[in-house]
């Protein structure tokens, strides 16, 4: 293969990946933007996304009684899509909402490391719970359609290159991106995402407008969460896996990407994600797999060594 | 009944004592003013009023409804509003951004419009810069903005906290007269200062505050010729 080929195939790559990571990191500034929390169970929602998507794609199936979803007639196959990315967007949202009642809002008035604590402690929790689920090892995330590994270029288009581009890579690129897209139309536009950015940035002040602060703040995980669940299924059928202790990797990827966008910063977020796939892709490809997180926890170390703030601007909470 | 009635409170920031037995009232269409020193607790009276510190003891009426127990935000919906100390504007949004914050409480979408019309009539400077961030706003504009988002909730009671606070002294004479105008519509205003002497001169009456407790109340006429007043807070010997 050509380097330029090569390169070319690790952005694409990358650009994957970095998408999924986007998501979750917005998660991640979406909370540190609001609270001022470092939400540590986060990967771990992002994680149990997974699992629910994956229980949705072979439980629907043995319904009809087959024994995979690329046996489903092929005019079902969106209607699964849909079905198991809203109930991943929900179920991970009502979690995320209920991690902040029980975990995080009692905890508001206290020291800072409390919530900090309690966070790690959900974290905990709900990696048992995906280990209790789905068992220890890897599972496998079974296509749900055997068009998605096509090659668009040499499979659809018929032209002939070194470059693989799957029908997959298009998925995560139309599931994500809209989403992304719909989350900035939210905090810019409505009544509700203004809300969200005035509580952000002064919440006693918001208060004094009369915004509901519990509200807002539960509307913020609510919305990390459904996102975190978008990118458990885009995950799973992209890597083709599931496992209980993705929301490790996956969180300190999107942890590192957020803080390099300026945490609280939701562009910087979106920007960060597609750098860390890129630099992750390569450190893949490279080096070697098993060399990429220390490769991401050496990026997250230098940042915050020589640059806290982020590459994108300042991490005040009034980034949003 | 009074408007606003302040009754017996007392307010703690952990065990700081810091509001003993703070009572006041305001009537309809008063503009009434609370003076006192720096760390006297006059901003703390104010947020207790709000709904951002609750009050350990007493009670807060608003028109004869007890309010002290409310959220904040509930209390805005019953119509008091307050402009924070400091002005406390979204510094990363636009001017109009700040001002629909106002109006977050508000159900009644079709007059916002209006009111919208009404602040920029007594702000002409914030509509020519409309979609300018808060944070970019000089420190009068600034001022202008925070009474102009408070407006937009269509108050019944607004609570200003020190709106002269780092104004040059034209700039001080052009707020202190748009809080006149403001109470001229029908809001009825509590104005929390350390220029005694400009708030002294649009009050109906005052409350001096000294350590969290109130030592005076009289009209504001009164408090003018009033020794200890002119000795404390008016600087004159
Ligand atoms: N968040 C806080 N935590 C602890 N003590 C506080 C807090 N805020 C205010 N205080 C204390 O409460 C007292 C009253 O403060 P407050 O801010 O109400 O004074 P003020 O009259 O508004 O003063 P200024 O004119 O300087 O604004 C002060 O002694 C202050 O130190
Ligand atoms: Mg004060």
């Amino acid at each position: 293969m050509s380097w330029y080929a090569t390169a070319i195939q690790i952005l694409l790559i990358g650009r994957a990946n970095g998408a999924i990571i986007a998501l979750v990191a917005l998660g991640y500034t979406l909370v540190y933007g609001i609270i001022e929390l470092i939400n540590f169970a986060h990967g771990d929602v992002f994680m149990l996304g997974t699992m629910i998507s994956l229980t949705i794609v072979t439980w629907v199936p043995s319904l009809m009684g087959l024994r995979r979803a690329s046996q489903m007639p092929t005019e079902l196959i969106p209607i699964l899509l849909l079905v198991a990315l809203l109930a991943s967007m929900i179920g991970c949202a009502l979690l995320n909402m209920a991690i902040e009642r029980l975990a995080y809002r009692p905890l508001r008035r206290a020291p800072r490391l409390a919530p900090l604590i309690s966070a790690i402690g959900v974290s905990f929790i709900l990696v048992n719970i995906g280990l209790h689920w789905k068992g220890a090892s890897p599972v496998d995330f079974p296509n749900m359609h055997p068009s998605v590994s096509l090659d668009i270029f040499r499979d659809v288009l018929g032209i002939n290159t070194q470059i693989f581009f799957t029908v997959k890579d298009l998925l995560v690129m139309l599931l994500a991106v809209p989403l992304m897209l719909a989350l900035n139309l939210f905090v810019t536009r409505t009544r509700l995402g203004k809300a969200m950015r005035a509580t952000a940035q002064d919440r006693e002040a918001a208060a004094m407008m009369g915004i509901n602060i519990n509200q807002t703040i539960a509307l913020t995980f609510l919305l990390g969460g459904a996102l975190a669940g978008a990118a458990g299924l885009i995950s799973g059928m992209y890597n083709n896996s599931a496992w209980f202790f993705q929301g490790f990797r996956g969180g300190l990827m999107a942890f590192t990407a957020a803080v390099l966008g300026g945490i609280g910063n939701i562009y910087g977020a979106f920007m960060g994600g597609l750098l860390i796939g890129v630099v992750a892709a390569t450190s893949d490809f490279l080096l070697d797999p098993r060399w990429t997180q220390a490769v991401v926890f050496g990026m997250l170390i230098l940042i915050l060594v020589f640059r806290p703030t982020g590459l994108l601007g300042e991490s005040t909470p009034e980034r949003a | 009944m009074a408007t606003l009635d302040v009754q017996n409170v007392h307010t703690y920031y952990g065990n700081i004592h810091a509001l003993r037995s703070v009572s006041l009232t305001v009537q309809d269409g008063e503009i009434v003013t609370l003076i006192g020193s720096n760390g006297a607790g006059k901003s703390t009276t104010l947020r207790t009023i709000s709904g951002i510190l609750q009050p350990r003891e007493g009670r807060i009426l608003l028109d004869g409804q007890p309010i002290n127990r409310l959220a904040a935000h509930e209390i805005v919906e019953r119509g008091v509003c307050q402009v924070p100390e400091g002005r406390r504007i979204f510094s990363r949004m636009t001017i109009l951004e700040n001002l629909e914050m106002g109006a977050f409480a508000r159900k009644d979408r079709a007059a916002i419009q209006d009111d919208l019309a009404r602040v920029f009539d007594l702000f002409p400077r914030l509509k020519e810069r409309i979609g300018q961030k808060g944070g970019t706003l000089s420190g009068g504009e600034q001022q202008m903005l925070a009474i102009g988002r408070a407006m937009m909730a269509q108050p019944k009671v607004l609570l200003l906290d020190e709106p002269s606070m780092g104004l040059a002294p034209i700039l001080v004479e052009t707020i202190f007269q748009t809080v006149q105008e403001i109470n001229r519509q029908g809001v009825t205003v509590l104005l929390v200062e350390q220029n005694a002497l400009m708030a002294l001169q649009v009050a109906d009456r005052g409350y001096v505050l000294e350590t969290g407790a109130i030592v005076l109340d009289d009209s504001a006429a009164n408090l003018r010729e009033n020794e200890t007043v002119q000795k404390a807070y008016l600087g004159i010997e």
